[in-house]
């Protein structure tokens, strides 16, 4: 065959594919869009924020009411430095210099055991929605990693951060 | 000339019955045909239906593609080593490559098999066969990970496999290659025929751990064993294979392993073959292969040669092996889900022979032979043939099944699918693949449940179908809708390698139980370090052991110093991310192997031997975060005499390593 016959002939079906490509922009497809099952999350929406700056703030999560008790539980802070030293130590220093996250010095006066464990355990929810999140991380630039810490672990964590801030 | 006219006509026929009626979409008659864009289109973010786990041919790559989009999302490394991944160069992973004759880090894999439990599609592993250095390949579905590769010995190449039984009680490796065996190896390869021997290898696998063993082999004449398929329903406890070069030629075989007529389909009863064993027919055979097994707590692979398999000889087990006569050097030798039928392709044939079970049982019984085969008795062909597909096609090569009785058979030579009835034999529809169709692949094709829906033909040619990338053209598969009578062409994807067999799973079987990450505190890796506290860099004689952290974005340690002219320093980096889908990498300036590629909670080792005075960069080859680029290091190598200790850091200053442990 000729390369003309054969140019020619990719020609006409470069002008097929155009058609097909602005029939694509019909209904059908946009049918089969809101068919489609079994999916990722599509949600484009910008987030709403739905915390305060406030001190007060307990953040996003399941975390809504955590009861203290006045002195240490030292049994739990001890787990707490185990979950720290592997899940937490690359990122923040105990004292109140900044890391790549905040150090946590005094951070049990900041913060409330809410907010904190609800960060700690569902930081990709709470970097979208939650005021203070979103304040640390335009300061911080690197978003706060999903440690996979388990609710016990983040209860720990805390009673860590409270011995690290004198709690005896 | 006139090939590529034809194929230039077979475009303008494609396009204008496919492209044309979607410029028109108001003609409701043309609406079917209209559509094939829309069929194969999932929208970003949605999920496709199916799993299609492709071979990757020569590349000796498994490959994972979406189905219907055709998106490729994963090449798994399985025979040939894969430096974007470390695989095959990182210390854990070496092992798994280790073979009789040493490190091969090559290989073709053909074929893939899904476990099965009961005939259906389990999700637990899939199988890959080596077509070359004769091995057999487990992927964990949850990891998508090579995880034991079991290499199998008297074979001359492992073509012939990874195909299973009903529960995955068993995968095959039969022999393409026969070769002469023990000690009458070294021979004149003109005395094939009498010293020659194919096998074919039973691997039994644990139901739990999906270890595998080698339960038994088969001596068999020298011929060349293709493919195969297990029995299942009514005919499981049976194993099908097909072989050609019944002529048993050693040279030239293109003329001369295709004088015969007709070559075989061989059955094998192998719960007979499991009585023998346990009675003690079989006779113990010193050999020696390699069987690789990647632990998914210390993240590495071990190494063991074994040194003996059971060989079972017809001659001493009688009722155990047939033959079955089957057209022009078969191929593909298939059986439908009800375990009825086994269907033989002979790749020269103009016929389909579809062989039935209850035939072959009753041949059997009644001592229909048509004398014997090197001793194995040969079941007449007229007694257990069920029928043939008369004028299918040129160049049957392999067949897939629906879940309604239809069969769809692959056209070599003339370039087709062809779909027919496996009650009545009758073609229902043809349709062109563009070109030169080697396997099919239907959902669930070869189990007790097809899922159907799809048919996907890979193909061997792909002259005109895509932009020319110089000599070598893209590899390709062809998506076909047969959710109508009618089969129809939706779309073309290009794959890696050369595809051979692929099986496609439904998505949600696997896509539950996929594993996001290694959870850090079952790391049982011997050089772990579980958080930056244990990060440390030690030294042993003239090795450097570095214990080294990464999480987003720095490495600890990021400084190190004390390392001298022939020692070789092993990076052991733990990626402490716990987090789905955030890997870091590793590299190092003038490493001989690749980099390393560490998932969440994972410890991998590069082994790096410093061959110059200087101080050298290292960094995260994987974009972790905004800081990614500032993810990096440095190691000083000193002269051999060196007074420089040995100290580590990140930020802070420099720590004493601790005292040299000899
Ligand atoms: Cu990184």
């Amino acid at each position: 065959m000729s390369r003309k016959i054969k140019n020619k002939i990719t020609k006409a079906s470069l002008l097929i594919v155009l058609g097909i490509a602005i029939y694509s922009c019909s209904t059908p497809i946009r049918q089969k869009n809101e068919e489609a099952s079994g999916t990722a999350s599509t949600e484009n929406a910008a987030p709403a924020e739905v915390s305060t700056e406030s001190k007060d703030a307990k953040g996003i999560g399941k975390f809504t009411k955590v009861e203290l008790s006045p002195t240490l539980d030292v049994k739990m802070a001890t787990i707490g430095k185990e979950v720290y030293d592997v899940k937490c130590a690359s990122c923040h220093r105990l004292n109140d210099e900044k890391l790549v996250g905040p150090g946590w010095k005094d951070v049990t006066q900041r913060r409330t055991a809410e907010w904190v464990m609800n960060f700690s355990t569902n930081p990709d929810e709470m970097l979208d929605k939650d005021a203070i999140a979103k304040g640390m991380l335009e300061e911080c630039l690197v978003r706060m990693p999903n440690q996979s810490l388990t609710d016990d672990d983040a209860r720990s964590v805390y009673e860590y951060m409270r011995e690290n801030d004198g709690v005896k | 000339m006139i090939k590529s006219k034809l194929m230039m006509s077979a475009i303008v026929l494609l396009m204008a019955s496919i492209y044309l009626p979607s410029c028109k979409p108001k003609n409701v008659s043309s609406a079917t045909s209209g559509d094939a864009a829309i069929k194969s289109f999932v929208a970003p973010g949605k999920y496709d239906e199916f799993y299609n786990f492709v071979s990757g041919g020569f590349s000796g790559q498994m490959t994972v593609y979406g189905i219907p989009s055709g998106r490729l999302f994963r090449a798994i490394p399985v025979f040939s080593v894969d430096p974007e991944k470390g695989y095959g160069y990182t210390e854990e992973t070496k092992p798994m490559l280790n073979t009789s004759h040493g490190f091969v880090p090559w290989d073709d894999l053909h074929h893939p098999a899904l476990s099965t439990t009961d005939g259906i599609h389990d999700g637990k592993w899939a199988f890959g066969n080596a077509n070359n250095t004769p091995r057999v390949a487990r992927i964990d579905l949850k990891t998508f990970r090579t995880v034991e590769i079991i290499e199998i010995p008297n074979s001359g190449g492992n073509h012939s496999s990874p195909f299973i039984t009903e529960n995955t009680e068993y995968v095959v490796a039969g022999t393409r290659f026969s070769v002469p065996m023990d000690n009458n190896r070294d021979v004149a390869i003109d005395t094939y025929k009498e010293n020659f021997r194919g096998t074919v290898s039973f691997i039994n696998v644990d139901k739990e751990s999906g270890r595998m063993g080698i339960a038994f082999q088969i001596l068999l004449p020298g011929v060349n064993f293709d493919l195969a398929r297990a029995g299942k329903g009514k005919s499981h406890g049976w194993f099908f294979f097909s072989c050609y070069n019944s002529e048993r030629a050693n040279t030239l075989l293109e003329v001369n392993s295709t004088q015969k007529d007709k070559d075989f389909v061989m059955a094998v009863n192998w719960k007979k073959a499991e009585e023998y064993v346990k009675s003690g027919k079989g006779v113990k055979k010193d050999v020696s292969y390699a069987h690789n097994v990647y632990d998914e707590k210390t993240h590495s692979a071990t190494s063991t040669m074994e040194k003996e398999v059971i060989m079972l000889d017809p001659k001493d087990c009688p009722d155990m092996v047939y033959f079955m006569p089957c057209p022009k050097s078969p191929h593909g030798c298939d059986t439908d889900p009800t375990g009825e039928y086994i269907v033989g392709s002979g790749k020269l044939a103009a016929i389909i022979p579809v062989f039935s079970f209850t035939k072959i049982q009753a041949a059997i019984a009644a001592k229909n032979f048509d004398g014997d085969y090197e001793g194995i008795p040969v079941l007449k062909y007229d007694a257990v043939l069920h029928g043939e597909v008369k004028k299918p096609g040129l160049g049957p090569l392999h067949t897939e099944f629906d879940a309604d009785g239809n069969a769809y058979t692959s056209f070599f030579v003339s370039s087709e699918v062809v779909k027919w009835k496996l009650s009545d034999l009758s073609v229902v529809d043809r349709v062109p693949t563009y070109y030169s169709v080697g396997h099919l692949c239907v959902p669930g094709g070869p189990t007790k449940k097809p899922w159907g829906k799809y048919m996907i033909a890979y193909n061997k040619i792909t002259k005109d179908r895509y932009l020319p990338t110089g000599p070598e053209l893209a590899q390709s598969a062809q998506l076909y809708d047969i959710s109508g009578e009618k089969m129809k062409l939706i779309l073309d994807f290009p794959t890696i390698g050369e595809p051979h067999y692929a099986e496609a799973i439904p998505a949600e079987l696997l896509s539950k139980n996929s594993t996001k990450i290694y959870r850090i505190e079952e790391n049982a890796h011997p050089y772990v370090a579980k958080g930056e506290k244990e990060a440390k860099v030690e030294r042993k004689g003239n090795e450097v052991h570095v214990y080294m952290t990464s999480i987003r974005s720095h490495f600890v340690p990021d400084n190190i110093e004390g390392v001298k002219m022939g020692d070789v320093v092993y990076f052991h980096v733990t990626n402490l991310e716990q987090d789905w889908d955030v890997p870091h990498g590793f590299a190092v300036k003038g490493a001989n192997n690749a980099e390393l590629l560490i998932m969440p909670g994972e410890t991998q080792t590069l082994a790096w031997r410093p061959d110059r005075i200087g101080v050298f960069p290292m960094y995260c080859t994987d974009f972790c975060s905004a800081l990614h680029q500032e993810m990096q290091g440095y190691i000083r190598v000193s002269p051999a005499g060196a007074n420089i200790p040995l100290t580590f850091s990140t930020g802070k200053k420099a720590a004493p390593a601790p005292e040299a442990a000899k």
